[in-house]
């Protein structure tokens, strides 16, 4: 690891200011960006640490639930708020990585990790995410893990975070130092820029995210298939949240992570549910609409299989279809 | 094993590193932990075990390193570097982290516990004596980490059950797959 210099600002203000110098970097817990920088996929100048600004707090008021981006997995997972109306958020996650990990982990952090393959961190292949205009070796070589979603010829690497997904799928707001958006707009498909993968701005900082109440967001799980029991990034996951008028769907959100290279909400997974009851037929119709534009390489035609398969057992577990 | 028996296998592997020491000091100065201060170094306070230690550190240089390698506390091991065995486990103002992932100056006002920090004088905590009285260990590597995220498992509550156990230690790999030994010792010791 290159050597850096190390501030640690006390507001936000300073935080900003001091980051939006040339090679500077914000430090939360550290578990993302100290592993990219050990292999050197990454090198900063200057390291912010922003765990000195007041950025962890878990608060509910006036029908939203504003997590401080500073909060730690560990803590926003066993939030009885987030338990009782942010369910999926909660089982996402319990379900990412390790203890020591979560004890770690901000928030923030989880969702702005890389996303990339084993090949990125590979020193001796190219890769288009640490080097633009090298190639991508994962189009013909090993790609079981990869996208079949959202994909280009320039990337294919999945986005890895768990909680992402979550947040996807109960309409989560991102509130940054400057504005604020839908954290659905947070991340970008590769396209032809792979090492672009947000829309935030150099030295933006990430300050939380509010996410609103709702019957929608209280009714909603997370599934997690992945090549070991726990401790493991996922091969295909489902985020589902459910709100039905009798037997008819009412409102629904079908979000996943493994099979696509950002968060992945799919509006006509939903639209094959909405307004209709929800029985094999209809469920196996979601299913088919979301892998739809699905293109696969070598490696990965499984997932078309398996995500459906998740998302199938999730909406009858969750909606106790018959 | 005894702090005497110990104290006499660390002081044969100290005596066998001097036909190396050539390679040895090589290494050591290519490794940011052991440089000496440098200009890039910062003076930092870090509070480990109830004991407070100045020490100038470049910033790169984790937690782990910092206790290895300058503090002397060679209980905390480590093994993959990079977050994902945990046998740098240590305690953060009693929460469980991985000492691999996070900067010795991030550290600063933080009471951090290693495996040292455990017995009180010769009485060894609770969980250690489970360990050996279930024979939880095998080479060994893997042991004071699995230790101190099993008290920190512990106190979490997280072992109501050894299914509960087995998820919540599922940070902590061992090579030697003690796994039902070790889960047992937490059973013990969490009574
Ligand atoms: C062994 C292991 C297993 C894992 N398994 C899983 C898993 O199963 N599921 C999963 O989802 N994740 C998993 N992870 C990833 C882990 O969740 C992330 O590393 C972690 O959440 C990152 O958070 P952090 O606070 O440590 O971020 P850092 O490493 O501190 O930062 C990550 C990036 O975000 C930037 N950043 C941080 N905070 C802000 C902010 N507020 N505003 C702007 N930029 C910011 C940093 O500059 C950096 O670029 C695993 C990690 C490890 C090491
Ligand atoms: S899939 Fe993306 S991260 Fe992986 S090698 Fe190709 S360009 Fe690099
Ligand atoms: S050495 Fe830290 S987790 Fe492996
Ligand atoms: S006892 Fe050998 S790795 Fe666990």
């Amino acid at each position: 690891m290159r050597n850096f210099t190390y501030a640690a600002p006390r507001n936000v203000a300073e935080a900003v200011r001091l980051a939006g110098q040339p090679g500077a970097r914000f430090i939360a817990g550290g578990t993302d960006l100290l592993n990219l920088m050990r292999d050197g996929a990454q090198s900063h100048g200057a390291i912010i640490d922003i765990n000195g600004l007041a950025l962890g707090d878990i608060v509910q008021r006036n029908g939203v639930i504003r997590i401080g981006a500073l909060a730690r997995m560990s803590d926003v997972a066993a939030h009885p708020a987030v338990r009782r109306s942010l369910p999926v958020v909660s089982e996402a996650l319990l379900n990412s990585a390790s203890p020591q990990v979560r004890n770690m982990a901000a928030v923030g952090g989880n969702v702005l990790q890389r996303t990339r393959c084993g090949y990125f961190r590979d020193s001796g292949t190219t890769c288009n995410k640490k080097t633009p205009g090298t190639g991508c070796p994962a189009l013909e070589g090993e790609n079981r893990g990869h996208a079949i979603l959202g994909g280009s010829d320039h990337c294919l690497a999945v986005h890895p975070s768990d909680l992402a997904v979550a947040l996807l799928a109960v309409d989560a707001v991102v509130l940054t130092d400057r504005r604020r958006f839908p954290f659905a707009d947070l991340h970008v498909v590769p396209g032809t820029t792979p090492d672009q993968e947000t829309v935030l701005g150099h030295g933006e900082l990430i300050t939380g995210f509010e996410i609103p109440v709702t019957p929608l967001a209280a009714r909603s799980r997370y599934l997690k298939l992945r090549d070991r029991a726990t401790f493991e990034f996922a091969v295909v996951s489902v985020a589902a949240a459910l709100a039905m008028r009798g037997n008819t769907v009412r409102d629904v959100r079908l979000t996943f992570g493994g099979v696509a290279t950002k968060p992945w909400r799919s509006p006509e997974a939903e639209d094959a549910l909405r307004g209709k009851p929800l029985t094999t037929t209809t469920i196996t119709e979601a299913g088919r609409a979301l892998v739809r534009g699905a293109v696969t390489r070598d490696h990965n035609a499984f997932k078309v299989d398996l995500v459906q398969r998740a998302l199938d057992g999730l909406l009858r577990d969750l909606g106790g279809a018959r | 094993m005894t702090a005497d028996s110990e104290f006499k296998r660390r002081t044969v592997l100290k005596a066998g590193s001097t036909a190396v020491t050539a390679t040895f000091v090589a290494t050591r100065t290519a490794t940011p932990a052991a440089a000496a201060q440098t200009e890039s170094s910062v003076d930092i306070t870090l509070r480990v075990n109830g004991h407070d230690h100045r020490l100038a550190v470049e910033p790169r240089v984790t937690l782990l390193d910092a206790l290895r390698e300058r503090l002397d506390l060679t209980g905390t091991k480590k093994g993959c570097d990079r977050g994902e065995c945990g046998a740098c486990t240590v305690l953060a103002d009693g929460r469980r982290i991985k000492s691999c992932l996070t900067l010795a100056v991030m550290r600063q006002n933080t009471e951090i516990t290693t495996i040292e920090g455990l017995a009180r004088g010769d009485r060894l905590h609770p969980l250690q004596e489970a360990f050996i009285r279930r024979d939880a260990l095998q080479c060994g590597g893997c042991t004071p980490g699995q230790i101190m995220s099993g008290v920190a498992c512990i106190s979490e509550g997280h072992t109501r059950s050894a299914d509960e156990i087995r998820e919540w230690m599922s940070g902590n790999l061992c090579r030697c797959a003690c796994y039902p030994n070790i889960v047992a010792a937490i059973q013990d010791a969490a009574k």
